[in-house]
C-alpha cells in the first residue's frame, strides 16, 4: 500500500513543479529574475501585483474574462437544460442524427473557425462586446453541456415526472420544482465544465474582441511583446488567472469524476 | 421505452438555432472561401477544386500534417497508460481523495496560453528551474529555442503535465464505480494483480477510457496555443503543426483559399479519425 501511494505523490509533485515556478517567480523584483538562478524569492516583492491591481487595462482584463465566462454558463446552461430532458425523455424525428452533430462541434479546430468568425461577428454588430466572446463559446460548450446534463438526467427515474403529471403539476412547475433540484450535481458538472473551457480558451476570444472585452489572457501576449521581458509582471498576472479555477473546482471537487463518467457514449 | 413526442423539438430548438449559428455560418464562408482566389478588395474569382489538389500534393502539407499525427501518437501513447497506472494507485476513500483530485485538475484550469508561457518560464536554460536543472546541475545541453528534439521533449512532457490529469479522474471515476463484492470474489479465486486488472478493472473502465482517448485525440489534434506560445512552431519548422501552419496561412499570409481547403481536410481527418476510434472501441459491445 505504501509503495502504491508514491505514484500519486511523484505526480502530483510534478505537476506543482511549474506552478511553484511561476508563483516564486511572480514574487521576485526583474533584477533578482535576469540576474540568475534562485529556488526562492530573495527579496520578497508585491510589485507585481500592484501594478496589476492598479493600472486598468490589467484589471479589467480579468473583469472581461469572467464577464464573458459567467455569461456563457449561463446561456448554455439555459438552453442546454430544456434540450437534455428531451434527449432523455423522448423519441422525436432526427435525435440521435441530432445528438451525434452536436458532438460533432467539438472537433472542429478553433483555428479553422477564427476567421469566419471575426467576420460574421462583425456583420452582426457584436464584434469586441462581451456577448461575441460568449456566444462563439457556446460551440463547444452546449454540446458537452448537453451532453453531461443529459447523462445525469437519466439516472433519474421516469416515474417521478409521470406521478408530478398525475398530481397537477404543469411542466414549467415540476421542471424547476421537482426536477432541477434532483439534478442538482448534475447541473454543477456541467458549469463547471462550461466555465473551465471557457476560460481556458484563448484563440477564438481573442479574434472577437479588440480593446473594451480584450481578456486577461491576450493582455497577456500583448504586454510581453511590447513592454519587453517583465517576466515578473507576466508571471504574477498568470498566478492569478489560476485562481478563479481553483476556486471553482473546489465546489465541484465530490462531482467532477462523476460528470463525464455518466455520459453516454 | 422512450415516448415518440415530436413537439420534443421545441426543446431542442434553442439549442439548434445557437449551435448552428456558430458552426454552418463559419462553416459555409470556410467551403466558400476553398473555392476561390483573392487579391485583396473584396475580389474573388472562381478556382474550383485547384486548392484542394494543390494541398494535397504539397510537401509543406504533408510535412505539417506528418509532425501532427506523431505528436498525437506519442501523447496518447504516453498519457493513457500513465492515467490509468495513477488511477489504479489513488486512494479509494477517505481525506486524500478530493485533495489528489484537486490538485490534478488544477493544471486543466489554466488558460493554454498561460500554460505555453508558464513552461516557456520553467524551461529558460539560465533562469527557468528545469532548465537551470538541465544544464548545470545535470550537464546535459537543454536549449529547445536551439535544439529540435530538446523543443519536441519539451513540447511532450507540457501536454502529458496539461492533460493526463483527464486520463486519471476519467478513469478513476470508472474505477470507484466497482463494487467490493467484485474484488472479494476475485481474492477467494486467488486472481493476481494481473488477472484483476484485466478481467474486472479494464472492462469497467472501457466506457470512460473511450470518451478519455476520443477526447485526447481530438484535443491533441487541435492543439494550438500552448505549443504556439511555447515554440513558435520551431526552432525552424520542427513543431509546427498542422493547426499552426493553418494559422500562418490564413492570418499570417492571409491566403484565404489555401487556408479555407486546409480546413476543411483537417476538419475532415479529424472526423474521420474520431468515428474511427469510436467504432473500434465500441465494436463489442454490439457483437
Amino acid at each position: 500500500m505504501r509503495k502504491r501511494s508514491l505514484i500519486p505523490i511523484l505526480y502530483i509533485l510534478f505537476l506543482m513543479l511549474p506552478i511553484y515556478w511561476l508563483v516564486a517567480m511572480s514574487f521576485k523584483t526583474t533584477g533578482e529574475i535576469l540576474s540568475g538562478f534562485s529556488l526562492f524569492p530573495q527579496t520578497w516583492t508585491f510589485d507585481n501585483y500592484v501594478v496589476i491591481f492598479t493600472d486598468p487595462t490589467w484589471y479589467w482584463g480579468y473583469i472581461n474574462s469572467i464577464i464573458y465566462v459567467s455569461l456563457n454558463t449561463v446561456i448554455s446552461l439555459t438552453v442546454a437544460l430544456p434540450a437534455a430532458y428531451a434527449f432523455s425523455r423522448y423519441r422525436f424525428l432526427g435525435d440521435k442524427q441530432l445528438f451525434f452533430w452536436l458532438l460533432t462541434n467539438r472537433m472542429a479546430p478553433a483555428a479553422v473557425f477564427a476567421l469566419p468568425f471575426f467576420q460574421l461577428y462583425s456583420a452582426v454588430g457584436l464584434f469586441d462586446t462581451h456577448l461575441a466572446v460568449a456566444l462563439a463559446h457556446c460551440l463547444f460548450n452546449i454540446p458537452l453541456a448537453v451532453w453531461i446534463l443529459e447523462g445525469f438526467m437519466g439516472g433519474v427515474p421516469k416515474e417521478l415526472d409521470e406521478t408530478a403529471y398525475v398530481d397537477g403539476y404543469s411542466f414549467p412547475r415540476f421542471f424547476t420544482t421537482i426536477f432541477l433540484p434532483s439534478i442538482k450535481a448534475g447541473v454543477g458538472v456541467a458549469a463547471f465544465f462550461c466555465f473551465m473551457f471557457s476560460w481556458v480558451e484563448l484563440l477564438l476570444a481573442k479574434t472577437l474582441t479588440a480593446v473594451y472585452a480584450k481578456p486577461i489572457a491576450a493582455t497577456m501576449t500583448k504586454t510581453a511583446s511590447s513592454a519587453g521581458y517583465e517576466l515578473g509582471l507576466l508571471a504574477a498576472a498568470g498566478t492569478l488567472t489560476i485562481i478563479p479555477g481553483a476556486i471553482v473546482i473546489y465546489f465541484v471537487r465530490n462531482h467532477i469524476a462523476k460528470g463525464f463518467a455518466l455520459g453516454r457514449v | 421505452m422512450k415516448k415518440p413526442y415530436q413537439k420534443a423539438w421545441f426543446f431542442v430548438l434553442p439549442v439548434l438555432l445557437l449551435v448552428a449559428f456558430n458552426a454552418l455560418i463559419p462553416m459555409m464562408t470556410v467551403v466558400n472561401y476553398s473555392v476561390q482566389e483573392t487579391f485583396g478588395n473584396n475580389l474573388f474569382f472562381w478556382e474550383g477544386l485547384g486548392w484542394f489538389e494543390k494541398l494535397l500534393h504539397s510537401e509543406r502539407f504533408h510535412a505539417a500534417l506528418g509532425r501532427q499525427f506523431l505528436f498525437t501518437a506519442i501523447i496518447l501513447a504516453i498519457e493513457v497508460p500513465l492515467g490509468i497506472i495513477i488511477a489504479l494507485s489513488m486512494p479509494r476513500s477517505g481525506f486524500w481523495v478530493p485533495v489528489c483530485l484537486v490538485t490534478m485538475a488544477l493544471p486543466m484550469l489554466i488558460p493554454w496560453n498561460v500554460v505555453g508561457a508558464m513552461w516557456n518560464i520553467f524551461t529558460l536554460p539560465d533562469i527557468g528551474l528545469l532548465g537551470y536543472l538541465m544544464n548545470h546541475t545535470l550537464g546535459i545541453a537543454y536549449d529547445m529555442t536551439q535544439n529540435p528534439f530538446a523543443a519536441w521533449a519539451t513540447i511532450i512532457v507540457m501536454d502529458v503535465w496539461h492533460w493526463t490529469s483527464l486520463v486519471v479522474l476519467l478513469s478513476y471515476a470508472g474505477l470507484v464505480s466497482i463494487p467490493d463484492a467484485y474484488y472479494q470474489a476475485a481474492k477467494i479465486d486467488g486472481a493476481s494483480n494481473w488477472a484483476v486488472f484485466r478481467y474486472i478493472q479494464l472492462p469497467k473502465m472501457k466506457q470512460v477510457l473511450t470518451i478519455a482517448i476520443l477526447l485526447r485525440f481530438m484535443d491533441s489534434f487541435n492543439i494550438y496555443t500552448e505549443v504556439f506560445v511555447l515554440t513558435g512552431g520551431g526552432p525552424g519548422n520542427s513543431t509546427t503543426l498542422l493547426s499552426i501552419d493553418l494559422v500562418k496561412i490564413a492570418l499570417g499570409q492571409f491566403d484565404l483559399g489555401p487556408a479555407a481547403a486546409m480546413s476543411l481536410i483537417y476538419f475532415a481527418i479529424t472526423l474521420f479519425v474520431s468515428w474511427l476510434f469510436y467504432t473500434l472501441m465500441t465494436k463489442d459491445d454490439t457483437n
